[in-house]
């Protein structure tokens, strides 16, 4: 179990690392895009954006901690 | 050569190189206090599971769909590189300390000295188990990038070649110096790292989202230019609001 939980945690690091409303909100993100493109509109754009403002959220949050 | 392969050359290279600066701290540490023949031997033995994972999942990602490999991998990069860039704008904006080479080196080896001698299979099994360890964390990283990079783009050769040749300048660099390579701008590069890993995973993601990039490839160039303005802005606007928080760091 225990080496189980460390694979996990491993993981977890690798990937979502110190913030996980940044993965949660690209993870969003990524499947807004998915839905407005497939509905017509080319969002090409809303990836861009949605990385600035997580990313401008991500170090506000850690600098006033 | 176009734009996305010379930037999958230059991030494959780049990230490899300051991965490697960091388990070469790992491996000189170790290697300097404890001996070589254990401590080279773990890297060895690192560097063929690495190999390894290498050569079975990147012609196994082949067989994904372009268009879900471009998603599955932009999100990997978006999420991975984020976390260089968020660290990176930290760090130049003086919330969170810079890497340390020289104090990596000097932790490592008194940590070394500290450890009991405990003998198997005929090895120092704290140099082998460390080096191991610090070549194959390390050198995960490395892995992933490459696959990712070179899978998107259906150009794992390439990217292998700019990590292998970064392998070759580290080593050679540190057989050189015979130190710990603390005069690379890790810092630097590992900002220009999480730039160009998170314009890849933006662009990757959103193409396999389904998106039709205006001006195809020279959005990336667009993305790559944003992001790194944006970083500008938030290093500048955390450091003048650290300055207001903490007057006597001004000089810092």
């Amino acid at each position: 179990m225990r080496y189980v939980r460390a694979f996990g945690r491993f993981w977890w690091d690798f990937i979502v690392g110190d913030d996980w409303r940044v993965a949660a909100g690209l993870a969003v993100a990524l499947g807004l895009t998915a839905v407005l493109t497939h509905s017509g509109v080319n969002a090409w754009w809303l990836m861009p954006l949605a990385v600035g403002g997580l990313l401008a959220g991500s170090v506000w949050r850690a600098s006033r901690e | 050569m176009n734009t996305s392969e010379i930037l999958i050359l230059l991030g494959a290279f780049s990230a490899s190189a300051v991965e490697m600066v960091e388990a070469l701290t790992i491996v000189l540490g170790v290697g300097v206090v404890r001996g070589w023949r254990s401590t080279l031997i773990g890297v060895g033995a690192a560097t063929i599971v690495l190999a390894a994972l290498v050569a079975a999942l990147g012609p196994a990602l082949t067989y994904i769909p372009i268009a879900t490999l471009r998603l599955i991998v932009g999100a990997l990069l978006l999420a991975f590189g984020m976390q260089w860039l968020r660290k990176a704008v930290l760090r130049s904006s003086g919330y969170k300390p810079m890497h340390d080479e020289d104090e990596a080196f000097r932790r490592e080896r008194a940590e070394a000295a500290a450890a009991g001698r405990e003998e198997k299979a005929g090895l120092d099994w704290y140099a082998f188990t460390v080096s191991f360890k610090g070549v194959l964390l390390e050198g995960l990283e490395v892995v992933f990038i490459v696959i990712s990079f070179g899978s998107a783009q259906g150009r794992l050769g390439l990217a292998a070649a700019g990590a292998a040749a970064a392998v070759v300048v580290v080593t050679l660099a540190g057989v050189l110096v015979r130190g710990p390579l603390e005069r690379v701008p890790e810092n630097t590069i590992k900002f220009a790292v999480g730039l160009l890993l998170t314009s890849f995973g933006c662009f990757w993601g959103a193409e396999g989202a389904g998106v039709d990039w205006p001006g195809d490839e020279l959005s990336l160039l667009a993305v790559l230019g944003f992001l790194g303005l944006l970083s500008f802005v938030l290093v500048r606007a955390l450091k003048r609001q650290r300055v207001a928080l903490r007057p006597s760091e001004a000089g810092a």
